[in-house]
């Protein structure tokens, strides 16, 4: 476990970006990148639910799900209940993860709206969408897969960091599409390729050019 | 409608991947090769048809405002269940390919989208139907992104290389070299753009030969998809929503945007 906050910032925003390299959070990147304003509102949106949803996620995997081993106790085990050998990884990952992504996403509606009225007009309608963003599930998931450390993903403070890394690379991906996609809707394009199709065809020039960002400072993602 | 033609209008017509526009995630990182492709997408067919018909047989006993939430966790059941499926019998490869795209099937827009359209306004039958064309439509969408591809990306075909074919000296199939960026993702989006803007410049086609032979115009596919939204509410009666409701899903308001996208084009 020697993986470090720099190194997840840049292999989060730059190396292998949520929706440039992996192909998450596509719906989003494709149908609210046509305005800058929306793409950023978005953006942000997804910065705070992604951050959450990682620290929360990576708890549960770690105490609720995981058998007890030297590193973690699982609280139901603790707690006198019967825990199966391999814990309740396999059947239970997916269930309580979107359960938790849609529970916290209602909540930070819930706030927003009471603490936060301006701020909840700024993200509020996006906050709904972000409950189907497959990018803050697949964050999630890939926060708490077997990955560097197999036994049980990132520590908390990591995955929650890597999860607010995610966000922000997700907010540049959508910045740069709605920068093109604007510049495009002044643009003739053929009738076949207007809208979708020409997205598509720039976002898969912006992956290329992102994939000049692999073996950054000798990181390897 | 009959049941059949519930199950026939939705493979090209109501295409998930190239008309609505849904489940582009999965289209685009599992598509490397063809067994990929096919994996993935019975996979999601298996969790949409099943969605499809318990959503569908629960419709009258799901309460209305949380509705989203108990669909979610019929989806989210059912993705459990495909995944432990897909660890048992699908091979080694293919498992380490789909990765995480497996459980994120609980995500697919796609999904959520025809439980809360269709399956919540209509009897078992047709949805069933229905997820089963929707089902093929996206195996259909994955099948023709993949062999582009793997063909071109790779240099192979299920796995198996491709070797130069020639008969009698005439060169049947050239020798494939391979262009490896199509298998990374650039390559991915490229494809999907290409394959988009070909789908639709077909269908144009169609349509304006269909209106030239003075044959009642085809209704555009926009516009064809909201009325079947409208018919369904108007039909189903037992959901009730008016379609102003749809921005409340999380998908479905990716299938209101994607729709004033396309009807902004116009014809």
């Amino acid at each position: 476990m020697d993986v470090g906050y720099a190194e997840l910032a840049i292999g989060s925003i730059l190396i292998s970006n949520l929706v440039l390299a992996k192909f998450l959070g596509l719906c989003p990147f494709f149908g609210v990148s046509r305005r800058t304003r929306d793409a950023v509102g978005m953006g942000l949106a997804v910065i705070f639910v992604m951050s959450l949803a990682s620290a929360v996620t990576a708890l549960i995997y770690r105490h609720l799900l995981l058998p007890t081993t030297p590193d973690h106790t699982n609280l139901l085990g603790a707690l006198g209940l019967p825990v199966p050998e391999g814990g309740y990884v396999l059947v239970l990952k997916t269930i309580s993860y979107i359960l938790v992504i849609a529970v916290l996403v209602q909540f930070v509606e819930m706030v927003l709206r009471k603490t936060a009225p301006a701020l909840y007009r700024a993200l509020g309608i996006y906050l709904p969408l972000i409950t189907t963003n497959c990018a803050v599930m697949g964050m999630a998931l890939l926060n708490t897969e077997a990955w560097r450390d197999p036994a049980g993903g990132l520590p908390v403070h990591l995955a929650t960091f890597n999860g607010f890394c995610g966000g922000v690379g997700f907010l540049v991906a959508m910045l740069l599409m709605s920068g093109i996609r604007e510049r495009l809707a002044e643009r003739p394009v053929p009738k076949a390729f207007r809208n979708l199709p020409i997205a598509f065809i720039s976002g898969g020039l912006t992956a290329l050019a992102f994939m000049g960002f692999a073996n950054l400072f000798g990181i390897t993602v | 409608m009959s049941l059949l033609a519930d199950f026939t209008d939705k493979p090209i017509k109501h295409n998930p991947v190239f008309v609505l526009a849904l489940g582009l995630c999965p289209t685009l990182a599992v598509t490397t090769t063809v067994r990929n492709g096919v994996a993935m997408a019975a996979a999601t067919t298996a969790v949409l048809v099943c969605a499809n018909l318990l959503v569908s047989l629960l419709r009258r006993w799901i309460p209305n405002p949380i509705r989203i939430a108990c669909y979610i966790v019929i989806i989210a059941g059912f993705v459990t269940m495909v995944e432990i499926v897909m660890k048992a019998v699908a091979p080694p490869a293919v498992n380490e390919a789909l990765g995480i795209f497996v459980p994120l099937i609980v995500v697919n827009c796609m999904i959520l989208g025809r439980a809360e359209a269709f399956a919540s306004r209509h009897g078992p039958g047709p949805s069933l139907m229905d997820g089963l064309g929707i089902g093929v439509g996206f195996l259909l969408a994955l099948l023709a992104i993949s062999l582009v591809r793997e063909v071109l990306g790779a240099g192979t075909l299920w796995g198996y290389r491709l070797t130069p074919i020639t008969a009698g000296g005439v060169t049947l199939l050239p020798q494939v070299e391979p262009i490896t960026v199509l298998g990374m993702a650039p390559g991915a989006f490229l494809v999907i753009g290409l394959l988009f803007a070909l789908f639709r410049w077909i269908g144009r086609r169609r349509r304006e030969s269909a209106r030239a032979s003075a044959v009642p115009a085809v209704p555009q596919v926009a516009g064809d998809f909201q009325d079947e939204t409208r018919r369904g509410s108007g039909g189903g009666g037992t959901g009730g929503s008016p379609a102003s409701e749809f921005r409340r899903g999380g998908s479905t308001g990716w299938q209101a945007a994607s729709g004033t996208q396309r009807s902004s084009e116009g014809a």
